[in-house]
């Protein structure tokens, strides 16, 4: 019972605060709702008993990705109201087409979770020997998802040196 | 019910007591000391040998015009402070000042918690501090301010990477995140950490001074350059809170290095059997004694140390700090998988 009420309103922050980051019209404002969105997340996390992901969630997206978000937003002018007329390149139709399939993939999701029922994802005893959080999440992830999770690192790596290549003209 | 609801709840407001009296009266032990280091004599005229300043300070920061300047923007100006303040005061949730003790026939535990990702929370939460000197300085809508939280902005996220893996070979030799499971690994290891990862504890060091905006990496309250810095259109109790929670978090990082590299509440060379004698002494006594020094030696260090330039700062930050960490961590690892 306690822990639906806490899920309940967990979400519906989770939900209020997204459709803050994009309704409201100041740039930091929303950037700030983000942080909110991301700190309830966690929590989330914390509800479903994944502390280690609840502490990542907060120092890698909260603590760390948002601030560059608003460090870009404070160095960006963004007093400017913008221009009136629309860009002719802008293809409004494909955004609802993109929205469409999201939801659709979505719906699907939800249909067949309500069909098959739920089952843990990690066993509850992966190995013997290994218990707690972050054990479990580092063995999972070095022995089932090696492959995404090196090519996740690889992904960034190739991003960080796009970044570099782009911000110094001449190496 | 006395054990789930009123012991943690005495605890939680004694560690939240004692850190806002031990807050104020590290102001008057910064100015003391930096007085006699110039030799001067600091605050002598409230009470004998100024003991009662942090008083006056108080009550003249509550008493003072609170100014929200016209062009600010409100809200952000208003949470600025609290959002930094919160952060200083939570962390202390897992930190351990002492073991099991026996009190009135009880048994009592010296922290108010232990979470399987203590460390990780502490890091994580430290994170989320930066907002509130990035967010004072943009919502103040004054020139310096908004330079002086670029500059945090910049200096903060630089250190925070490489205080974070410092603290990755800690977790690596103690192999737990959890601060007291990390107290008791240096216990039965019998050695402090601070032996054993010099370069982890000298990098903690120098990243947590630029993470709690000590001299001699003050850039974003650089007085001379921003008149200030990102506090500088807050006026009264708004104000005291900046700088509460910057001494707040001197602190934090004084207990946690004192917990991951000096051993927390053990004393001095817990595997020697001839040093036994020491016990008598209560193990929070050690934990305290340990942090004042840290304490000590940041207003020392702001004593002696003339501030950084910018660009050294990063330099030092990006070319030195990180690669130093990176290899220690290598080295720790191979050394870890050697000695197993």
């Amino acid at each position: 019972m306690g822990t639906a009420i806490a899920f309940y309103f967990i979400s519906a922050c989770i939900l209020g605060f997204a459709v803050l980051v994009i309704t409201t019209k100041e740039t930091v404002h929303s950037v700030l709702f983000l942080v909110l969105d991301f700190l309830f997340v966690a929590a989330l996390y914390v509800l479903l008993g994944a502390q280690f992901l609840a502490a990542i969630q907060i120092l890698v997206y909260a603590g760390g990705i948002v601030v560059l978000y608003l460090f870009v937003v404070m160095l960006v002018n963004l007093k400017r109201p913008p221009e009136a007329h629309s860009d002719p390149r802008r293809k409004t139709k494909l955004g609802f087409g993109l929205a469409a399939a999201v939801l659709a993939e979505l719906g699907a999701v939800a249909a067949y979770a309500s069909k098959v029922p739920a089952r843990p994802i990690v066993p509850a005893a992966v190995v013997p020997g290994i218990t707690g959080n972050t054990e479990v999440v580092g063995w999972m992830l070095y022995t089932s998802y090696l492959i995404p999770f090196e090519i996740a690192s690889m992904l960034l790596l190739v991003a960080m040196i796009g970044a570099i290549v782009l911000a110094k003209r001449e190496l | 019910m006395i054990d789930t609801l009123l012991i943690p709840f005495l605890k939680i407001l004694i560690v939240l007591n004692a850190t806002l009296v031990a807050v104020t009266y590290m102001v008057l032990l910064e100015r003391k000391v930096i007085a006699w280091a110039q030799s001067r004599l600091g605050p002598m005229r409230v009470g004998p040998y100024g003991i009662l300043q942090p008083v006056a300070d108080a009550i003249k920061l509550m008493l003072k015009e609170d100014i929200t300047p016209v062009r600010a923007d409100k809200w952000v100006f208003t949470a600025a402070p609290i959002i930094s303040m919160v952060p200083a005061l939570i962390v202390y949730a897992v930190i351990p000042f002492g073991p099991t003790v026996s009190l009135f026939g009880r048994q009592v535990t010296l922290y108010i918690t232990d979470i399987n990702v203590g460390l990780l929370y502490i890091v994580s939460v430290a994170s989320v501090g930066v907002y509130g000197i990035i967010l004072a300085g943009y919502a103040s809508n004054s020139k310096f301010p908004l330079l002086a939280s670029l500059r945090a902005s910049a200096q903060l996220i630089s250190y925070e990477v490489c205080v974070t893996l410092s603290l990755v070979s800690i977790i690596l030799m103690s192999g737990s995140l959890s601060m007291v499971s990390i107290v008791r690994a240096q216990e039965s290891q019998g050695l402090w950490y601070m032996f054993v990862q010099p370069f982890a504890f000298g990098i903690f060091i120098i990243g947590s001074l630029a993470e709690t905006n000590r001299a001699p990496f003050d850039m974003p309250e650089a007085e001379q350059e921003l008149t200030g810095g990102f506090h500088t259109e807050y006026s009264g109790m708004r104000f005291a809170l900046f700088f509460l929670a910057e001494y707040a978090n001197m602190i934090v990082v004084s207990s946690v290095a004192t917990t991951l590299f000096l051993g927390g509440w053990l004393r001095p060379f817990p595997g020697v059997a001839a040093l036994s004698f020491l016990d008598f002494v209560p193990s929070w006594t050690w934990f305290l004694i340990k942090s004042f020094v840290f304490l000590y030696v940041f207003i020392w260090i702001r004593a002696t140390l003339p501030r950084y330039r910018y660009d050294q700062l990063m330099r030092l930050g990006w070319k030195v700090l990180i690669p130093l960490a990176i290899i220690n961590l290598v080295v720790t690892g191979i050394v870890k998988v050697l000695i197993s």
